[in-house]
């Protein structure tokens, strides 16, 4: 009995995944420092068309990388100042971001479509590598996907275990009672802010340098939203968004594989799938009002202004 | 800090009216250095986009065809958005109602019946507001955060598009596209001007215009919107029922949706295509927030942005700009809509300049 026609599958889940990965865990020390930014759609494909054109033009996929975080994080920026500085609803600026977003990536991909590029190299190590299943299924991945899952280790250690960590966390839970004790709510939501945007725009990047290595007008697909989704489905816990965004990841890959066998629906139909699935995630996860309501953190999409 | 600000006694209700003037001023003043960046004329190019579409009489037709559908969802959205429930699926609740209502006309293809477009035109907004009552029943019965599953409805409700005009509806004599057939005349709307294409959707639009204005200023319902949205323990105490108004809000809205959806497909277009709006229902939040949430200031939000999209269309055959462009002025737009509207709470203190005392409360 041989698994190997599981491991080709395997290999594509992660894939999808990786992209999703990013932005959630970027998402969750967002929203753990008391910020809903609703624009990672729009931070993620700037990223992607950022990523795409310098890969493209350069040819060195870690240029194309740098860029695309770059590019999340100045989208991130123009949020924060708004949201920070001028105090505009959270929701609504948001919102905004992923408009701009997906308007501005047209216009800059406009001259790229068409174009495509190499991707990434894949991890090769000597013996590792080469052992059959235990090799491709763990050692044979481009440098991204390792970074996706170093980056869930770092934020689970960073909110738990540092001190600035846990003052996000504290910003979050009671801006009030953080700025009163003397803690800088404005510089620590900045950060995170910014954090989130990079994050958001290296999972872009996946999608248009490895993923599907060529430009697509709106080709995040509504990626952005289902790693928000992604949050609160992990209970605003940055380990739990891992086993999110592979499970998404997989119901992607099924609804491909389906189509592929041929399967007596239409494309149409099984596209549907990640989108219901997200739905159905979310009324299992809110469901019970006390619960969620603990989970999520007591200042999330409340401005913070010093003398108000 | 050089500047710093003052939170005002009271909200400025000058600002409230001076703060979109301003928006709009410094959209187009960064519109034009973005052209200089794309080494267009930015002069000439702004003459392109917003002077140029409007200089026939045929253009102001068209402008008041592109801004049906944004006024109609724009107060549709507007009752949820002041009482702080989100709906941002409308371009879902779009395609269903046109949906609904564009099947009746393919299901009674040839059928003379003057009673078939209002038939239609009902099947729409029922469309609209059966796609609306999903996030609503969701949030209402299970706390689900309307603002992810009314957009996840969204690109499900695109996709019952597409397998519609793939499958069951495409035309039969369509040599294949994925369009439904042309609807017969009577299930087309009235032209209302000669040799334009401006039809009876636009009136009906100003009558829903005029009915939200009754609702915001004269009836209680209006009033318990606000106040959910403004204080919503004191709504709480008040007794008004927040389900009650998750359900009005996403019922008003869905069903200005998919009003708007049917007048597309039964008016400027005339079949079911694969695109039916480009993106009505989000441009609509931004038309919502620059008309400040009130029916007449979303009817003057609505002819602008309509001619954002007029704009990028004429950019796009005159200048061979990638009408993308419209994107992008649009979130710019709002960017700076919504960093004037500090100006409405706050007032801006410079250096040197004493700091106003606030009255004791």
């Amino acid at each position: 009995m041989s698994i190997e026609w599981l491991i080709p599958i395997i290999l594509t889940i992660v894939t999808a995944a990786t992209p999703l990965l990013f932005a959630a865990v970027g998402e969750v020390v967002v929203e753990k420092a008391g910020v809903l930014n609703l624009g990672i759609e729009g931070m993620m494909v700037m990223g992607a068309i950022t990523a795409f054109a310098v890969a493209v033009s350069t040819d060195s996929s870690v240029l194309a990388i740098l860029a695309g975080a770059f590019a999340g994080l100045l989208m991130s920026l123009i949020f924060g100042v708004l949201t920070i500085y001028f105090q505009s609803n959270q929701v609504a600026t948001g919102l905004a971001l992923t408009i701009f977003g997906l308007g501005l990536s047209a216009l800059i991909g406009h001259a790229y479509v068409g174009k495509t590029f190499r991707g990434l190299p894949k991890l090769n190590l000597e013996g590792l590598s080469s052992i059959p299943i235990i090799g491709p299924l763990f050692f044979n991945y481009d440098s991204l996907v390792y970074l996706s899952i170093l980056s869930v280790i770092f934020v689970t250690w960073f909110l738990n275990k540092t001190r600035t960590g846990m003052l996000v966390r504290a910003v979050g839970e009671n801006h009030d009672a953080a700025h009163s004790i003397g803690y800088s709510v404005t510089r620590i939501r900045l950060g995170a802010i910014l954090f989130g945007g990079t994050m958001a725009g290296i999972g872009g990047t996946y999608l248009s340098v490895v993923y599907t290595p060529l430009w697509v007008e709106n080709m995040t697909a509504g990626r952005g939203w289902i790693a928000l989704a992604l949050v609160v489905f992990a209970s605003w816990k940055p380990w739990r968004t891992f086993f999110g965004a592979y499970l998404f990841g997989g119901i992607t890959i099924f609804q491909l594989y389906a189509q592929g066998m041929g399967v007596e629906l239409s494309a149409q139909i099984l596209s549907m799938l990640p989108y219901l699935a997200t739905v159905i995630v979310l009324v299992l996860i809110s469901r019970d009002k006390e619960k969620s309501r603990l989970n999520a953190p007591a200042c999330l999409g409340r401005n913070f202004h010093a003398s108000g | 800090m050089l500047i710093g600000m003052d939170l005002r006694p009271n909200p400025s209700r000058l600002m409230v009216y001076i703060s979109p003037i301003i928006a709009v001023f410094l959209t187009i003043l960064a519109a034009m250095i973005m052209f200089k960046f794309l080494d267009v004329d930015p002069i000439q190019a702004i003459k392109t986009f917003f002077i140029e579409p409007i200089s026939s009489l045929e253009g102001l037709a068209e402008l008041c065809i592109k801004a049906t559908p944004l006024i109609l969802i724009g107060v549709g959205l507007s009752f949820g958005f002041q009482a702080d429930i989100w709906n941002i699926g409308a371009e879902g609740q779009l395609t269903i109602g046109a949906l609904a209502g564009g099947g009746l006309a393919i299901a009674f293809y040839n059928t003379e019946s003057v009673l078939l477009l209002p038939a239609m035109l009902l099947a729409g907004i029922l469309g609209g507001m059966a796609w609306g009552a999903i996030p609503a029943w969701l949030k209402s019965k299970f706390n689900t955060n309307e603002i992810l599953s009314s957009l996840m409805m969204t690109y499900v409700g695109l996709l019952v598009l597409g397998y519609l005009i793939h499958g069951p509806w495409k035309d039969p004599e369509g040599q294949n596209f994925p369009e439904s057939r042309l609807f017969h005349d009577a299930a087309v709307l009235p032209i209302l001007l000669e040799e334009t294409r401006l039809n009876i959707g636009s009136l009906i639009a100003l009558l829903v215009v005029v009915a939200a204005l009754v609702i915001t200023t004269r009836h209680v319902i209006g009033f318990q919107i606000k106040v959910l949205g403004m204080a919503p323990l004191a709504a709480n105490f008040a007794g008004y029922k927040e389900k009650k108004l998750i359900w009005l809000t996403f019922m008003l809205s869905g069903g200005c949706a998919g009003l708007a959806g049917i007048i597309e497909v039964s008016g400027a277009i005339g079949q079911i295509v694969p695109t039916i709006s480009p993106g009505y229902g989000f441009t609509a939040i931004i038309v919502a927030f620059l008309g400040r949430l009130h029916p007449i200031g979303i009817v003057f939000a609505g002819l602008l942005m309509a001619l954002t999209y007029l704009g990028g269309d004429s950019a796009q055959i005159t200048m061979n700009l990638p009408n993308a462009v419209t994107g992008v002025f649009q979130g710019m737009l709002l960017f700076f809509l919504l960093a004037s509207d500090v100006l409405i709470k706050y007032r801006i203190r410079f250096r040197g300049s004493k700091r106003v005392k606030e009255p004791i409360k």
